[in-house]
């Protein structure tokens, strides 16, 4: 059976399409971007995260850790050790959920069995399931296997990619998709690559294609100060964005700056810690750009 | 608001409670001259109408809405016959922290040298108190139960639409026909039901009499009035006086009017539980809304002014004031007057109307304490009247609830109501279900659940005074299986809450045969055709409910023993024994166990199907031991599942618990899920509480707070609105919630002198954030914010 690793399952969640929605958050993301808000869905493997103020300092993770040192002058096991082999028994053994494990495997069946726990809300809302991540096309068969699934169950399904993917991947699961919520972060490919780790050739070409087959597509923008509010920045993305049919329109994603404190439970280093958030004037700015380039345009979402 | 109601409102917010003595003066005058020569009924209303002759009358300047119980705005008065505070009490009132009411030195006087050498022994509850089992008290004082009225008299219900179409000589028409219907050769109550007729009649007169005389102050204070406008305001009013409550009233300052003074009266009669309540305001103005607007006699604006004098009236009247255990349940100055918005017609037609939007508009701008508001939803409500309320809501004050109306026909119909009569009724209170103008449905207290859950861990005894206070159901170190332990749960819950019936159906009885309620039979059908008081099951449908406390907290102790005791093995298990010994000691020496508790087991809540099995198996529990057993007004025991501020007063007594919960810290409250335990979001929640079958209940308390971002941007209100619609369908009965931020609260707590107007949603009603007990004050900002993250 085809196993998926997930990182986190919102419900009641309310930004990510149309309605009262299930968000499932697949693990692993081919995109370092800087502004990342969920740095723990960014590898594909197992980690462990330490919300340090539930910490009761117990030192029982270190007791039960069949690898590391036993004596509980170390202190609390730390997040990240060469040696971790991720059998989850600190994470059992730890009392306050101060240790927890960001990703667990699921199969289909157990992933639709969560899912269709909120039904009633889905269809009261014209809501449904979206896939988000990390990047759920780093999971291509079992990310279609599961849309199928939910297909098959009537409900509404969306897609949240950065697009980095297969073209072959990607249009595969176009058919099963409802809604794509398809990410376009910097037209000007140098900075794309500094900002994200990777060009946006691909991302763009992919786009392009998806746009094609598929009638529902809404662009999401995240706007990050100093790294792709200017005038110049947005105009790109809105002139890009405006000639592809299927666009229905373009949600403007204020940066914000709850991940940097998840860079650090998960161990790694957030790289805008100065950055504020934009101001309204920023957003509404940016609103403007999109709208008169004929786009349906929304702050959030 | 206008000049007129923004000063109006403000001198009601300003004016700081007060008892005052002339209701005590004026009964214990009455009592003392005229002790023994009527029958308790014709006694009742001789005092009452003595009380209606006599009390002090207020206008006052720029009002337009008429009429206080005490002598003027925000003073309480006492009914010793009832509860006949001791000066040490009445010093308590006048300088507690919370819900504070100034007494001054003539009345500490009144009460001294007249009252409580008159009352003392005669009151009900002294009187309660010598007939009550030592069983009984025993449990009482340890908290295992409440009882309502020990300190006020049977109450909680509702107006219908009477009145506005009856005056009170049509009343006293349908009373003399029944007194005239009466069988003295073949009835053997004959003789009880004329004096019970002769009380209603009086008790109109003294209605009549309050009005006349509230015409009479008018005129003179028209007569001696320069301004113009004010002196016709005057003329108009005494007109008004002239006309309701005698005649039905022909438009609509009348009509308000008329059910002011109905309100009035039912409160200075009785200080009933729940002072009174006008319904579905909305349905019954409606017509003469409509007729004013078509006649050019009424504008929107002077409507709408007339409904904000109309509200502040209600804030003018905080509740009588609590003592002892009964301050610490229900500790606010709300008097429970609870104005319905929208629901259905009596045909089944949607009832809202443009008054509907009116009255939310006045709740979203007045904010008051009183009266509190509430939204019935029903499948026909339009979206417009839901997200209008959610707006409302969504400024953060708590009001208004929201009921499920379909849920709220079903169950009536359940208890085998008619289905029009059904559908006339609605919420009151909290969230209680009744029939307006046709039942009285009378609380009798709230019961611990998690306090029995203790006793029985302790085969009986109350480990806090070392009292048996249960039955000897065993000791649980030698239980085998999880069964055995509920088992033992179960006759502990039979044995207290047959304790408590048996101590309910005394007081009942008392009230009918001591304490009628005259006037508030005249407004409830049937008493008059039937010639039985309000307090002896003259009301068309009797339910009597029992309030169940702390249904998610005894839930996760469950989830907590059954898991880690009895299905855990090895290094996971947790003996019997380890787990009393760190409840004894408050979790002191172990608190990697209670983290555990906390954060490790199943909890209610989250949709959790093992928790929620166990939150089921102790609702049908209460179910069964309670409903359908008969009360003593010939109706029946109900459950409901509601706390008032119960939960903290339960929570002191209670020791420290399986579900982690340290000693003396609140319980859960409603069938909301414990503070924090819930993980998974608005939805968990609501799909764990919608297993419960509320349809069984008489109300039910789901109390949500929600970070203001999850329902203010983009349509977040919308989604909010289906989140609503949605557990509705799935049958829930309330909603509410609190869309506060913990830092908002926190400067509150900090600064109270600036944040005195913050109202949050306490547990079925809204109160002052700064009013509340610091123990209450840290309870709701520690309840689940559902943070997006």
């Amino acid at each position: 059976m085809r196993r998926g690793m997930l990182f986190n399952l919102q419900r009641y969640s309310v930004q990510d399409g149309p309605g009262i929605r299930t968000t499932v958050f697949l693990k692993g993301c081919p995109l370092r971007c800087a502004w990342c808000h969920n740095p723990e869905g960014i590898s594909r493997k197992q980690e462990i995260i330490i919300l340090e103020n539930r910490c009761v300092a117990c030192y029982e993770c270190r007791r039960v850790c069949p690898v590391g040192s036993q004596e509980p002058e170390g202190g609390v096991l730390p997040a990240r050790d060469e040696r971790c082999r991720f059998c989850g028994k600190c994470i059992a053994a730890c009392p306050s959920q101060a240790r927890q494990m960001a990703g667990h495997e699921t199969t289909v069946p157990d992933l639709l069995q969560e899912i269709l726990r909120d039904r009633m809300f889905y269809e009261q809302s014209g809501g449904g399931v979206t896939f988000s991540g990390g990047e759920p096309l780093a999971q291509p068969e079992f990310l279609r296997a599961i849309l199928r699934t939910c297909k098959a169950q009537d409900l509404h399904t969306a897609v949240d990619t950065c697009g980095l993917a297969s073209t072959d991947d990607l249009l595969a699961i176009a058919p099963l998709t409802d809604l794509f919520l398809y990410d376009v972060k910097i037209m000007d490919d140098s900075r794309h690559r500094r900002f994200t780790g990777a060009s946006n050739s691909l991302i763009l070409q992919n786009l392009r294609a998806l746009s094609q087959v598929h009638g529902q597509i809404w662009i999401r923008v995240p706007v990050v100060p100093g790294v792709n509010d200017s005038k110049d920045d947005l105009q790109a993305i809105a002139h890009f964005v405006s000639r592809l049919s299927g666009i229905r329109q373009v949600n403007l994603l204020p940066y914000h700056r709850i991940g940097l404190a998840k860079f650090q439970r998960v161990g790694r280093e957030a790289k805008l810690e100065t950055t504020a958030p934009p101001s309204a004037e920023t957003m509404a700015g940016a609103r403007d750009i999109f709208s008169h380039a004929g786009m349906q345009t929304l702050i959030g979402g | 608001m206008n000049e007129r109601t923004s000063r109006l409102r403000r001198e009601s917010l300003d004016t700081p409670p007060s008892i005052s003595g002339e209701r005590a003066r004026l009964i214990t005058e009455f009592y003392q001259a005229n002790e023994g020569r009527y029958s308790a009924p014709v006694m009742r209303a001789r005092a009452f109408l003595h009380l209606c002759k006599h009390k002090s009358i207020y206008i006052g300047p720029g009002e337009l809405i008429i009429g206080e119980r005490g002598p003027r705005p925000k003073a309480v008065p006492t009914f010793p016959e009832l509860t006949c505070h001791s000066v040490e009490d009445l010093r308590i009132l006048n300088s507690r922290p919370k819900t504070w009411y100034h007494v001054d030195d003539e009345c500490l006087r009144l009460y001294e040298e007249k009252v409580i050498p008159w009352w003392r022994g005669r009151s009900m509850r002294d009187r309660m108190f010598e007939e009550l089992s030592q069983e009984w008290k025993d449990a009482y004082e340890a908290g295992i139960f409440t009882e309502f009225m020990e300190q006020r008299a049977p109450g909680h219900t509702v107006m219908d639409d009477k009145i506005y179409s009856k005056g009170l000589l049509d009343f006293k028409r349908d009373i003399a026909e029944a007194v005239a219907r009466l069988d003295f050769l073949n009835d053997p109550e004959a003789y009880e039901r004329r004096e019970t007729l002769k009380s209603f009649d009086i008790s109109c007169d003294a209605v009549i009499l309050f009005a006349a005389r509230h015409a009479t102050l008018a005129r003179e204070l028209a007569a001696a009035e320069n301004n113009a406008i004010r002196k016709a305001e005057l003329f108009r009013m005494a007109e008004v006086c002239d006309h309701v409550p005698a005649h039905s009233p022909r438009d609509f300052q009348e009509a308000l009017q008329y059910y002011w003074f109905c309100h009035l009266a039912v409160i200075t009669e009785l200080n009933g539980w729940d002072s009174f309540n006008p319904g579905h305001l909305d349905q019954h103005l409606w017509p003469f809304y409509q007729k004013g607007l078509a006649e050019g006699s009424l504008t929107p604006e002077f409507a709408r002014e007339l409904l904000e004098c109309f509200f502040i009236k209600f804030n003018n009247h905080p509740a009588p004031p609590k003592v002892g255990v009964t301050a610490a349940e229900s500790g606010t100055y709300t008097d429970f007057a609870n104005i319905n918005i929208g629901g259905l017609l009596q045909d089944g037609r949607d009832g809202s109307n443009e008054v509907s939007h009116m009255l939310l508009d006045i709740v979203d701008e007045m904010h008051l304490l009183q009266p509190s508001t509430n939204l019935q939803l029903s499948r026909k409500s339009p979206d417009r009247l839901l997200h209008h309320t959610l707006r409302v809501v969504g400024r953060g004050y708590g009001f208004p609830s929201i009921f499920n109306t379909d849920t709220v026909v079903e169950q009536q119909l359940r208890q085998g109501k008619s289905l029009e009569d059904a559908r006339a009724g609605g919420c009151s209170g909290c969230v209680e279900v009744g029939a307006f103008g046709k039942e009285a449905y009378i609380l009798t207290g709230y019961f611990n659940l998690v306090k029995v859950l203790e006793i029985t861990l302790h085969n009986g005894l109350d480990p806090r005074t070392g009292k048996q206070l249960g039955l000897t159901t065993g000791d649980p170190r030698e239980f085998q299986s999880y069964n055995q332990l509920f088992a033992a749960f179960r006759r502990q819950l039979r044995h207290f809450i047959n304790v408590k019936m048996g101590g309910s159906r005394l007081i009942e009885r008392m009230y009918a045969d001591h304490m009628p309620a005259p006037f508030l039979s005249v407004l409830i059908d049937d008493c008059i055709q039937k010639g039985r008081d309000y307090n002896a099951g003259g009301a068309r449908y009797n339910n009597t409910f029992i309030q169940m406390v702390g249904l998610g907290s005894i839930t996760d102790c469950l989830s907590a023993l059954k898991e880690l005791c009895f299905e855990r093995g090895g290094d996971a298990k947790v003996s019997i024994n380890h787990l009393l010994k760190a409840l004894e000691e408050d979790f002191s020496q172990d608190e990697i166990l209670r983290q555990r508790l906390v954060n490790r087991t199943h909890k209610y809540g989250n949709d959790n199907d093992y928790a929620d099995r166990l939150m089921l198996d102790v609702f049908d529990a209460c179910f069964q031991e309670v409903d359908n057993r008969p009360d003593a007004r010939g109706g029946r025991y109900r459950v409901e599942m509601l706390p008032t501020t119960c939960h903290v007063y339960f929570g002191s007594v209670t020791g420290a618990m399986p579900d982690g919960r340290k000693s003396g810290l609140p319980l859960s409250e409603g069938i909301s899920p414990v503070q924090g335990a819930d993980r998974k979001g608005p939805t968990g929640v609501i799909l764990s509480a919608a297993k419960m079958d509320h349809v069984k209940t008489g109300g039910t308390l789901l109390n949500m707070k929600f970070h203001p971002d999850l329902v203010s941007q983009g349509d977040n209100l919308t989604k909010w609105a289906h989140l609503v619609r949605s557990y509705f369908k799935m049958g829930g009965h309330h909603m509410q919630f609190n869309v506060i931020t913990a830092e908002t609260l926190r400067k509150a707590q900090a600064d109270p002198e600036n944040h005195r107007d913050l109202i949050v949603r306490v547990a079925g009603y809204s109160d002052y954030f700064c009013d509340l007990s610091a123990a209450l004050q840290e309870e709701i900002i520690s309840r689940t914010e559902h943070e997006q993250f």
